[in-house]
């Protein structure tokens, strides 16, 4: 796939915080290319330079080293004409608490030389009826789609979404991609780091996967999965000692085997074929089945594939906003 | 397509952020006149009020003790032995002890020389006993009390509240704000739009401007209506060094307030930025009290010289040109801070 000019050009992107203990390297070299009018997500886990990559690519941050071209601009020549025409969301912004809505979305849209309407930004995010509401009445989902409407009053060519649906519930998630992937499609660019897998995997038409700094894999969610040999993925645990997961490997139409938790995950590019393998397996074992499942391989094994770990192996418990890459780096254990 | 006015829009929702909460009306307006009312009540002329002092009687038949109980307007007498006295002296709860001896002509004076107070009580005391027993002034004197408004401690007040006003309003009113935005990310989201720089500052500084004026209506009110204090200047020119003295403070503020990551910070900084002047702009009473070696620090400081410039259009009715070095000093206060905050801003 080639490209004129992409929408965003990043070439061996360093970034290196002075931390208390030390230089912290947040971004260790990182490339990609994004196409105009794609959606784009950067996907790893939390401090994997996420943010830092994006707060770089929106102007808000210096790059200690590397190339990095936005709508074939830099910032460093550009920035006025760079300002008009991207949208941007950060993980968290707090808005004067004794705002309406609508008096924000028209704060927002002074800034800008044209764009729509106000009232017609808060109507692309499904926030018309509450144009009239004191901003700190809304609830988590509405804030963040008010934070959207605030991104669109500039028309951009080109959106950010850090982090868009961190903290939220499971329905105002679902509400905040309708809105995302109803901005698509008109030749706008879209890039969004997340980490969450199902994310990514429905909004983004590549994803970029970022782990310690650097894109460790990159492509179509749909590629990515095939990478891995398998679409299935055959999940299962035994009663009792459990012998290591090398002795699933050679059961028929198996990719690759790993333990997991209390049991197995086998990726498999033919289910129908692993199961009665295995069966047969553990019968002549003289093991007993605890569970089974088979399920549709996603990017979370792709990521797992890669690197061992979990996306979410390090998430807090609770709703809370994710550490942000300068505080320092949380390794998963 | 409409267009919108990125300082207007900025402009308005400073304005309506204030309005929007009235527990921010009081702090702003209501403290200083609450504070105005109180002390222009406590200091208000009319009538001598009874000095206070405490007397020791050794001996029953003593003409100096009934000389000063003959007098129960103007002193005003605690009667007790020695020991309890001189505790109470010690305490700061009375300024001056008088022993009446034994003997006719023996009193004791005990006082604390720095307490002005005390002198003052321990002369008036002396002269009326010195006199009571046989003494001749040679001086004709007559006293003429003051009692026109516009030198008394009111009137010397209320251009000290006004003032305060400007400078908490200017410090804690921009530093807060902007330290707030800061930690809620807002400055780092107004850095990614194309909002012009010029039009955020030019709106905090604008909408301070604003809530000045409040301020001279509620306090000038104050002061002319309810404890008649003169307004002898133009009020053109009374407006024109609040405008000047704010935006000193409004400078001020957004210098302290230009890197500071936490409302502990910047709370920090302007403590120690309002603290001297608190200390010795004049407020509450005149800064020449202060020894000769640091008037040249007070003279500099932002308040003080606003206070002079408001005190001379106020109580001296003093024009533009008389108060050139006030204005000159707030100017250079309101062009320094800007730019230095300018240089050093951080929006992250």
């Amino acid at each position: 796939m080639s490209s004129p000019t992409p929408a965003i050009l990043v070439q061996d992107l360093r970034k290196t915080y002075p931390g208390r203990e030390g230089p912290v390297q947040a971004v260790r070299g990182l490339s990609l290319e994004v196409f105009p009018g794609e959606c784009f997500g950067l996907l790893g886990p939390n401090g994997a330079g996420k943010t830092t990559t994006v707060e770089i690519l929106e102007g808000l941050n210096q790059p200690t080293s590397g190339r990095v071209e936005v709508l074939g601009m830099t910032w460093e020549k550009d920035e006025d004409a760079l300002r008009q025409r991207i949208g941007v969301t950060l993980q968290e912004t707090r808005l004067p608490d004794h705002a309406t809505v609508l008096e924000m979305a028209r704060l927002f849209r002074s800034f800008y030389p044209s764009g729509p309407d106000p009232m017609e930004a808060l109507t692309r995010v499904a926030l018309e009826s509450k144009a009239g509401s004191i901003v700190e009445t809304l609830s988590g989902g509405q804030q963040r789609r008010l934070a959207v409407a605030l991104a669109l009053v500039g028309e951009p060519d080109l959106l950010f979404f850090d982090e868009p649906t961190t903290g939220l519930d499971p329905q105002s998630r679902r509400q905040l991609w309708d809105v995302i992937r109803e901005l698509q499609g008109q030749g706008r660019t879209t890039v969004l780091t997340t980490h969450y897998m199902d994310e990514a995997e429905r909004l983004c038409d590549r994803v970029a996967i970022v782990d310690y700094g650097q894109v460790i894999a990159m492509g179509s969610p749909r590629e990515l999965i095939l990478k891995l040999g398998g679409e299935h993925i055959v999940e299962f645990a035994v009663v009792g000692t459990a012998p290591p997961a090398e002795n699933f490997s050679g059961l028929a139409s198996v990719q690759t085997a790993r333990t997991e938790a209390d049991g197995y995950a086998l990726t498999v590019s033919e289910a129908h074929k692993t199961i009665p393998d295995l069966l047969a397996k553990l019968g002549t074992e003289g093991l007993e089945l605890a569970r089974l499942t088979t399920r549709q391989a996603s990017l979370e094994d792709v990521f797992v594939s890669l690197t061992g770990r979990h996306l979410r192996d390090n998430e807090e418990p609770t709703a809370t906003p994710p550490k942000r890459g300068r505080r320092g780096r949380q390794r998963s254990a | 397509m409409k267009s919108y006015n990125p300082f207007v829009e900025l402009y308005k929702a400073r304005i309506r952020e204030f309005y929007r909460q009235p527990s921010r009306l009081f702090w702003v307006y209501g403290f200083p006149l609450l504070l105005a009312v109180i002390l222009g009540l406590a200091f208000r002329g009319g009538g001598e009020r009874p000095m206070l002092l405490d007397l020791v009687q050794t001996s029953s038949e003593s003409k100096v003790a009934s000389v000063i109980k003959s007098q129960p307007k103007k002193f005003k007498i605690k009667q007790s032995d020695q020991a309890t006295a001189l505790a109470r002296l010690k305490a700061g709860k009375t300024p001056l002890v008088v022993v009446a001896g034994a003997s006719q002509s023996d009193i004791d004076y005990h006082f604390d020389p720095t307490r002005p107070e005390a002198i003052a009580t321990r002369s008036s005391l002396d002269d009326t006993l010195q006199r009571a027993f046989g003494r001749k002034d040679v001086l004709s004197a007559h006293d003429q009390p003051v009692t026109e408004p516009g030198s008394r401690y009111i009137d010397f007040l209320i251009p000290g509240l006004l003032g305060m006003n400007a400078m908490g309003g200017g410090l804690w009113g921009v530093g807060f704000f902007l330290v707030n935005c800061r930690i809620g990310k807002l400055l780092k989201r107004f850095k990614a739009t194309p909002m012009p720089r010029i039009s955020f500052l030019g709106a905090i500084l604008a909408s301070r401007l604003t809530y000045l004026i409040p301020d001279i209506i509620v306090l000038m009110s104050l002061g002319i209506f309810a404890f008649g204090m003169p307004m002898r200047g133009n009020w053109l020119t009374l407006l024109i060094v609040e405008v000047i003295g704010a935006s000193a403070f409004a400078g001020l503020g957004l210098l302290v307030a230009s890197r500071a990551r936490t409302t502990e910070a910047v709370s920090g900084l302007m403590n120690l930025i309002m603290f001297p002047m608190w200390l010795f702009g004049g407020i509450f009473f005149s800064p020449d009290v202060y020894p000769d070696a640091i008037q040249p620090f007070i003279q500099i400081l932002p308040l003080t010289q606003l206070l002079n410039a408001l005190r001379a259009v106020i109580l001296e009715g003093a024009g533009l040109a008389a108060i050139m070095t006030p204005i000159g000093v707030l100017v250079a206060w309101a062009v320094i801070t800007f730019t230095l905050a300018l240089k050093i801003f951080r929006w992250d």
